[in-house]
C-alpha cells in the first residue's frame, strides 16, 4: 500500500484507515402491541362469537415461551354447530352473482394489504417467524391469493372445458398447518370461496390467532355469516370436522402421518379430499451453476420459516467438483445469518415453533451424529428463553440416513454430491415424498432436461422457495395429491 | 477445483482456461443478484451506529471534480472541503481529491502532509478510445506530477470483442506505469451490458493488478447500482479467497444520498466482513454525496436538519 516513490509514504494515516472490529445493527424492533392481542378467544359459527364450554388453552409465543392468549376449545358439538352452520349459508352464497363473490374476496384482499402491519406482528408473535418474511413474505402473498381468486369468481364458467357453468362442492372442512397460518388458511378460503362453497376451517392450535383475526376481515368485507366459520383446538377438533357426515369436501395440509389416517377415515363416503403433505425436497446445484446466488438459494431453501416448510430444499446434491467450494461458501454465508428477537426487523432466523417441534429437531441431529454424518452449526448466540436452533448442516451423509430421508422439519441441511445428471436425478426421486425440487444451472436445456425427470410437484430453476397464486402447488407420491394455486386450484372446489 | 485453486504450489490457469465458459462458479444470475442486493436496504444502523456509519462513508469519499470547467480554484475549494468535511463539525477528513491529471499538482500542493490522497483520472478517460502508448504516457504524467492513486478505464472495445487477453494486458501495463501509485481500475459496466460481463471484467482487472475496482466513469447513463457493487465485491472475495490478494471496489456516479450510501456499505459489510469498512477497500466516487452525509450526521448529532445554506459548496 505504501511506496517511498509516491506521496502516500510522507501522509499522515487517515483517521479512519483502520476497520472496526465489528459493526453490529441496531435492534429495529416491530411494535408488539400493533398486534393488539385479547385475553380470550372464543370460536366463530354462524356470524358469531361463541363461548366454548369445554374451556380453553394458551397459545404460546414461541420466542419467550409466553402466553399470548387463552383459545377455545371446540367440541364435537361445537364442530357439529360449524357444520349446520355452513349447510345452511351455501345456498344463497352458492347463488350469488359470481361478480358478487367476486367483490367481496377483492375487499378482503384490500382490506388485508391495509392491515398488513398489524397482522405480520401477529403472525410473527404467534409463529416465531422472523418479521422480515411475515411482512414481505406471508401477509403479501396472503393478499394476492385472494385478489387472484377473486378474479376467477365471476370467470368460472370460462375456467373448464365445456362452458357449463360449475357447481361448488359445497361444504368443506378445512384442516391447516402452524408454520404459515394466514397464508394456509388463505390458500385454503380464496378458492373455496371463490367458487361458491362455505367453509369450517380449523386451524393448528399453536397457531390460531391469525386466522382469528382474519374472521374481522371477512366480516368487514362483507362475507354472510355462516359462509367461514372457525373452530379451533388440537388434533380431536381436526378428526372430528373428518368424521361429520356433513362434509362435501375435506381439504388437509400437514404431516403424511395425518394425512393417511384422513384418508383411511374418509374411506367409502361422498367427501372429495385433497391432501398437501410431507416434503423432502432436492436441491441440486451443478457446477455450472451461479455459485454466490446459488448459496443464497440454498439458504433461502432450507433456512426459509426455519426449514419449518413442507416444500424446503432440504437435501441439498451438489455436484462433486464444486462440493468442498459450495461447502466452504456456505458456512462462511451461514455464519453470518442473524438469529434472534422475530420481531427485530435485522433477524434473518426466528424461533422454532413450538416445544415438541424443537424436541423433534434435535433429536435428528443426535440421529445423523449417530448415523455417521458430520454436523456443522453456524455460530449463533441463542436466547435464554425460547425454542431456537443454529443453521445445521449434515456432511457426509449417505442416501439411506434417516436425515436423508425423513422430514425433519428445521434448519437442518443433509448434503450430498452427485458426479452425473442422471446420477443427480436417481438420487432425488429416490424418496417417499415428492413435493418439490431445485435446479442451479447457466443451461437453459439441462433444467427442463432435468424438470422433466424429477418426480415433484414444484421445480425451481435457479431459485427456490418462490410462490405465486397463479402458479399450482402440491405434491406427488407421500407429498399428497390435488393443487392449490392457479386454474389447477379451482377444480377440488367445483363439481365438474 | 477448490482443491486445485487452494493449493499455492500449482501454476495459475491460463485466462482463456479461467474465464472463458463455464467461467466455474462464478457466472452471475440477475434475478438473484437484484433480489440480494434490494433485500439489504432495509438493514438498519441507528443513532450511535448510525453516526459511525456516515463518518465511515465520509471517510471512504473520493472527492470528484472532473469538468472541462475546473480551475485551480476550484480544485483549491474541493480540497479544503476534503480535508474538512463541514466546518466547526468533528468529521474526518475524505479518503481522497479525484481530478484530472492537469489539476493534479494544484491538488499535490493543498493536500501536501494530510492524510487525504490525490487520485487522477488517466488512460485516456472516459472512453479509453486513444493509442496505448498515449494512455501509458497520460498514466506515468499524473504519477509524476504526484498523483498517490490513478483511476484507468479499461478498453470497452477490446473487452466486448472478446479480446480478453488484451484487456489483461493492458490493465498490467497501466500497473506498471503507474508504479507504487494504487492503480483503481474503471471497468464502465454501464457499457459492458450483463452481470456475466461485469464479474469477467473484473475477475481480469483483479489478476492483472488492480489495487481496485471501480464501476464507472460517471460520464455514461448507468452508473453504480447496488446489484454491479455485490457482483463486484463477490468477485474481490473469491479473488481474495483464491489469492490471499485484498482488491478494493470503488463505486461511481449518481450516489447522492446518505441512504443510499448506507445501503452500499450494508452489501459490503454483508459480503466482506466489517474487517472491509475501511477506505483501504471501498471508495465511494461522488460529489454532492459529501453534503448529504454531513446534513445526516448532523441530523444525528442534534435531532434537526440544517438549512442548505448551512453547507459550504465547494
Amino acid at each position: 500500500m505504501t511506496d517511498s516513490k509516491t506521496g502516500y509514504a510522507s501522509r499522515p494515516p487517515h483517521p479512519l484507515a483502520e476497520p472496526p472490529e465489528s459493526f453490529p445493527y441496531a435492534p429495529s424492533r416491530e411494535d408488539p402491541t400493533l398486534a393488539a392481542i385479547a385475553k380470550t378467544h372464543d370460536l366463530w359459527i354462524d356470524g358469531e362469537w361463541r363461548k366454548p364450554r369445554r374451556g380453553r388453552f394458551p397459545t404460546l409465543n414461541p420466542a419467550t415461551g409466553e402466553e399470548l392468549s387463552r383459545i377455545a376449545l371446540a367440541g364435537p358439538a361445537d364442530v357439529d354447530r360449524a357444520v349446520r352452520a355452513a349447510r345452511r349459508a351455501l345456498p344463497a352464497w352458492a347463488d350469488l352473482p359470481g361478480v358478487e363473490r367476486a367483490r367481496r374476496l377483492f375487499a378482503v384482499a384490500r382490506i388485508l394489504q391495509e392491515r398488513s402491519r398489524e397482522f405480520a406482528v401477529l403472525e410473527t408473535l404467534d409463529n416465531g417467524k422472523p418479521i422480515r418474511e411475515s411482512r414481505d413474505v406471508d401477509v403479501p402473498l396472503a393478499a394476492a391469493h385472494f385478489f387472484y381468486y377473486a378474479g376467477w369468481a365471476d370467470k368460472l364458467e370460462y375456467a373448464l372445458p365445456g362452458g357449463r357453468k360449475p357447481e361448488p362442492r359445497g361444504v368443506c372442512g378445512q384442516i391447516i398447518p402452524w408454520n404459515f397460518p394466514l397464508l394456509m388458511a388463505a390458500w385454503k378460503l380464496a378458492p373455496a370461496l371463490a367458487c361458491g362453497n362455505t367453509v369450517v376451517l380449523k386451524p393448528a392450535e399453536t397457531s390460531s390467532l391469525s386466522a382469528l383475526r382474519l374472521v374481522e376481515v371477512l366480516e368487514q368485507a362483507g362475507i354472510p355469516k355462516g359462509v367461514v366459520n372457525v373452530v379451533t383446538g388440537p388434533g380431536e377438533v381436526g378428526a372430528a370436522l373428518v368424521r361429520h357426515e356433513g362434509l362435501d369436501k375435506l381439504a388437509f395440509t400437514g404431516s403424511t402421518e395425518v394425512g393417511k389416517t384422513i384418508q383411511a377415515a374418509l374411506a367409502g363416503r361422498p367427501v372429495s379430499l385433497t391432501l398437501e403433505l410431507g416434503g423432502k425436497g432436492a436441491h441440486i446445484i451443478f457446477e455450472d451453476a451461479p455459485l454466490s446466488q446459488a448459496v443464497e438459494g440454498i439458504v433461502q431453501g432450507i433456512f426459509f420459516n426455519q426449514g419449518q416448510v413442507c416444500c424446503a430444499g432440504s437435501r441439498l446434491f451438489v455436484q462433486e467438483g464444486i462440493l468442498d467450494e459450495v461447502m466452504d461458501r456456505l458456512r462462511s454465508r451461514l455464519a453470518t445469518l442473524r438469529l434472534g428477537d422475530p420481531l427485530d426487523k435485522n433477524t434473518d432466523l426466528g424461533a422454532i415453533h413450538s416445544l415438541p417441534q424443537w424436541e423433534k429437531i434435535r433429536s435428528y441431529l443426535e440421529i445423523g451424529k449417530e448415523e455417521g454424518a458430520e454436523l456443522w452449526q453456524a455460530p449463533a448466540e441463542i436466547p435464554s428463553r425460547g425454542w431456537w436452533c443454529p443453521p445445521s448442516l449434515f456432511s457426509n451423509v449417505t442416501p439411506s440416513m434417516r436425515i436423508a430421508r425423513e422430514e425433519i422439519f428445521g434448519p437442518v441441511l443433509a448434503i450430498l454430491g452427485f458426479r452425473t445428471p442422471e446420477e443427480a436425478l436417481a438420487k432425488a426421486n429416490d424418496s417417499l415424498y415428492g413435493l418439490s425440487a431445485g435446479i442451479w444451472t447457466d443451461k437453459g436445456s439441462k433444467i427442463f432436461e432435468m424438470a422433466r425427470g424429477l418426480r415433484a410437484g414444484v421445480v425451481w430453476a435457479n431459485c427456490y422457495n418462490r410462490f405465486d397464486p397463479a402458479s399450482p402447488f402440491g405434491g406427488y407420491k407421500e407429498s399428497g395429491f390435488g393443487r392449490e394455486g392457479g386454474l389447477h386450484g379451482l377444480l377440488p372446489y367445483l363439481r365438474t | 477445483m477448490s482443491a486445485t485453486r487452494a493449493s499455492k504450489n500449482v501454476a495459475p490457469p491460463s485466462l482463456e482456461e479461467e474465464v472463458f465458459p463455464p467461467f466455474p462458479g462464478r457466472g452471475v444470475d440477475q434475478v438473484g443478484l437484484e433480489e440480494r442486493a434490494a433485500s439489504l436496504r432495509t438493514r438498519s444502523w441507528k443513532r450511535e451506529t448510525k453516526t459511525a456509519a456516515l463518518e465511515r462513508a465520509i471517510s471512504m469519499t473520493d472527492l470528484t471534480t472532473l469538468e472541462g470547467a475546473d480551475t485551480p480554484e476550484r480544485v483549491r475549494r474541493l480540497c479544503r472541503r476534503a480535508l474538512g468535511p463541514a466546518p466547526g463539525l468533528p468529521l474526518p477528513p475524505v479518503a481522497a481529491v479525484c481530478v484530472y491529471p492537469a489539476l493534479v499538482e494544484t491538488a499535490v500542493a493543498t493536500l501536501q502532509g494530510s492524510p487525504v490522497a490525490v487520485a487522477s483520472v488517466a488512460s485516456g478517460f472516459p472512453s479509453g478510445q486513444l493509442p496505448l502508448r498515449i494512455r501509458l504516457s497520460d498514466t506515468r504524467a499524473a504519477v509524476e506530477a504526484g498523483a498517490d492513486e490513478i483511476d484507468v478505464v479499461i478498453s470497452r472495445n477490446a473487452f466486448l470483442r472478446g479480446d480478453l487477453s488484451r484487456v489483461e494486458d493492458e490493465v498490467a501495463a497501466f500497473k506498471e506505469a503507474a508504479g507504487g501509485a494504487q492503480l483503481k481500475v474503471i471497468l464502465e459496466t454501464g457499457e459492458l451490458g450483463t452481470f456475466d460481463r461485469i464479474a469477467r471484467a473484473a475477475w481480469i482487472a483483479c489478476r492483472a493488478g488492480a489495487d481496485f475496482i471501480k464501476t464507472s466513469t460517471g460520464k455514461v447513463r448507468i452508473n453504480a447500482t447496488p446489484a454491479t457493487a455485490l457482483c463486484m465485491l463477490e468477485i474481490a472475495r473469491d479473488f481474495e479467497r483464491e489469492t490471499g490478494r485484498a482488491v478494493g471496489v470503488k463505486v461511481a456516479g449518481g450516489i447522492r444520498t446518505a441512504r443510499d450510501a448506507i445501503h452500499y456499505l450494508a452489501i459490503l459489510h454483508e459480503t466482506l466482513g466489517p474487517g472491509a469498512l475501511t477506505n483501504r477497500r471501498f471508495r465511494f466516487g461522488a460529489s454532492s454525496l459529501l453534503d448529504d452525509l454531513c446534513r445526516q450526521w448532523r441530523k444525528q448529532k442534534t435531532g434537526r436538519y440544517q438549512a442548505p445554506e448551512d453547507i459550504p459548496s465547494d
